[in-house]
């Protein structure tokens, strides 16, 4: 009798676990494995996006991609944008950062509202960002001529990467600021004390103490924007949507069309839904190879400590 | 000696008095800088076309002008605001319920059940949190239409088939949360539970599953604000006309159809960011909380 409880529950014990993975393993397999393998699979074929691709092409795409124009400025201009954006982000969120752990009055309004932007669409912010571009800057510019600003930035091939960054910093600050802001939080109000008792100066404080106890906050946020930026996607259409037009290796290409973007339209407007495809796995690959980076930097930290 | 030690004590008094006024007036600067791009939002929803092309710089004349507006939009039938508002309400809360108990459910099985087999799953789930969208959203659609056909079940262009997918695609990070929080709650409890007769499932549901409640805010304000505010995979299954159009779609969508009418535009954003900044003036504590410790995680 007792032994048959026993085994009776534990066959509910497995029934019931196996229940409680079944939602997620099944979504898991049908909206990520499958089409992942579909996906590289579709990436040597003449997949043409309706239909099932007709024939394998091997490494066709692979090849034409790599001397698309288009997809390598893409790469180049994605490349700048991430270093740019990167240095931006996580220099002005850990000036804010500072600002907003001193004492100044309302520092919590401060930090609230410098979050604000990252609460919002990339698509609404682009949208309020190609107005301020297009039409408010110049404006502003010529009313107190400004010749630098009288005309767009994001039509303007030399300062859409640049405009483009400013949007991103101001969309993206707030955020890191408050991982800074945690980070700082967790330092002993003691120590930076002391230092200050033994004659320290503010600067010395923030380069001797503050910065190497937050070496962990900063890799966090380091490959937070990184991946981020690769990524970007809503600004760059809502903003810019890839515009203007600049040469290279003497063809027109998209200034301002980042990676994703680049994906999207090589697909969906240009009608190559296989190297479409194969820009994709690419994509993959360089952020397989960045997220390698980050773990073993990670591994390499744990070991120190 | 001491009058040393005390003229440099002053010295740091009117060095730090110099520093903080230096910080409060860079706080000021940045705050206006950073508030302003909504300050102009809310301008120009109150000015006329005709007024913003003759000076995109100035101030509304007339407020009776952003009642007009806001009518203006708000009766768009290309904008639909509320229907946007309505499906894209459904969409994440549908699917926001539906990752946190689901990813609950089965971190709480990985982490109970030391097998080859879970341990296998975790590192998927782990491993496919590098894959980008991208890479499998082309495959998705065609994927997707195929099964819905088979199946006779509406995958594309419905609430059910997004929720789905975004089940598919937020799970793994739950997952990766939910486990690590997971493993710090004592085997004792649950033992306990067990040995007065309750199920697998009620041990879950009654005794762990309210111990989880700290991790809802991470998982819930990291999920909440990405698919509340995601444009790409809406667009993708729901296509930019259907009939289920999320907030993202919309505002794309009303921007797309017309020639530039900015005032109109700036409305249109300005009830697009509504929903969510008042969420924030309530929920503010939370959602920066919930947003510092996903990063962390």
């Amino acid at each position: 009798m007792v032994k048959q409880k026993f085994f009776s529950g534990r066959r509910e014990r497995k029934i019931t676990e196996v229940l409680f993975l079944v939602p997620t393993v099944l979504a898991f397999i049908m909206v990520i494995v499958i089409p992942f393998i579909i996906g590289i699979y579709y990436s040597f074929t003449n997949w043409d996006g309706v239909n099932p691709p007709s024939a394998v092409v091997g490494l066709n795409n692979y090849k034409n991609i790599f001397t698309d124009p288009a997809f390598l400025h893409a790469f180049l201009v994605t490349v700048e944008f991430t270093i740019l954006n990167v240095i931006a982000v996580n220099v002005v969120a850990f000036l804010m950062a500072l600002l907003v752990t001193s004492q100044v009055k309302g520092r919590n309004l401060y930090r609230a509202g410098f979050f604000v932007p990252n609460l919002i669409g990339g698509i609404v912010l682009g949208s309020i960002w190609q107005f301020i571009f297009a039409s408010i800057l110049p404006a502003f510019g010529k009313m107190i001529g400004w010749s630098a600003i009288s005309s767009s930035l994001i039509t303007n091939a030399n300062t859409v990467v640049g405009a483009m960054v400013t949007v991103n910093t101001w969309q993206y600050a707030g955020y890191i600021m408050m991982i800074y802001v945690a980070s700082i939080q967790g330092i002993s109000q003691q120590v930076m004390e002391a230092a200050s008792v033994d004659g320290a100066t503010y600067w010395v404080r923030v380069r001797k103490i503050l910065i190497p106890l937050m070496a962990n906050a900063f890799t966090i946020s380091l490959f937070l924007t990184l991946t981020n930026s690769f990524k970007m996607y809503d600004v760059n259409l809502a903003l810019t949507n890839g515009g203007p037009v600049a040469m290279f290796m003497g063809k027109p290409v998209q200034a301002s069309e980042l990676l994703a973007l680049n994906i999207y339209n090589t697909a969906f407007k240009y009608s190559k839904q296989a190297e479409g495809q194969a820009k994709a796995v690419i994509f993959f690959i360089v952020l397989v190879v960045v997220s390698l980076v980050q773990v073993s930097i990670n591994k390499s930290k744990e070991v120190e400590m | 000696m001491s009058q040393n030690a005390l003229q440099i004590v002053g010295e740091n008094k009117a060095r730090q008095k110099r520093l903080r006024v230096l910080a409060e007036i860079g706080c000021i600067i940045l705050f206006i800088l950073f508030m302003l791009p909504f300050f102009i939002v809310l301008m120009n929803s109150a000015r006329t076309n005709a007024e913003i092309i003759n000076s995109a710089v100035g101030m509304p004349t007339d407020w009776h002008n952003f009642i007009d507006n806001v009518v203006a939009v708000w009766n768009n039938p290309t904008f639909n605001f509320l229907k946007a508002l309505k499906d894209s309400v459904i969409i994440t809360i549908l699917s926001l319920a539906i990752i946190s108990v689901c990813s609950a459910m089965a971190a709480w099985v990985l982490v109970r059940n030391k097998t080859k087999w879970s341990t296998f799953l975790f590192m998927m789930y782990v491993a496919a949190m590098v894959i980008p969208f991208q890479v499998v959203m082309f495959p998705l659609i065609t994927w997707f239409k195929t099964l819905g056909d088979f199946l006779h079940l509406p995958l594309l262009r419905s609430h059910g088939g997004l929720i789905f997918a975004y089940l598919g695609f937020g799970e793994s990070m739950t997952i990766f949360i939910f486990h690590g929080f997971v493993k710090n709650i004592p085997l004792e409890i649950e033992e306990a539970a067990d040995i007065d007769g309750c199920s697998r499932a009620g041990t879950f549901f009654r005794i762990v599953f309210p111990l989880l409640q700290p991790v809802f805010v991470t998982v819930l304000v990291l999920n909440g604000l990405w698919i509340w505010n995601d444009y790409l995979l809406p667009l993708l299954l729901l296509g930019s006309n259907g009939d289920v159009r999320t907030i993202p779609l919309a505002v794309q969508g009303f921007i797309g159809s017309f020639v530039k009418q900015w005032n109109l535009i700036m409305v249109s954003t300005l009830l697009a960011m509504l929903p969510i900044i008042i969420l924030y003036i309530f929920a503010q504590k939370y959602i920066v909380q919930g947003m510092v410790e996903g990063a962390v995680k």
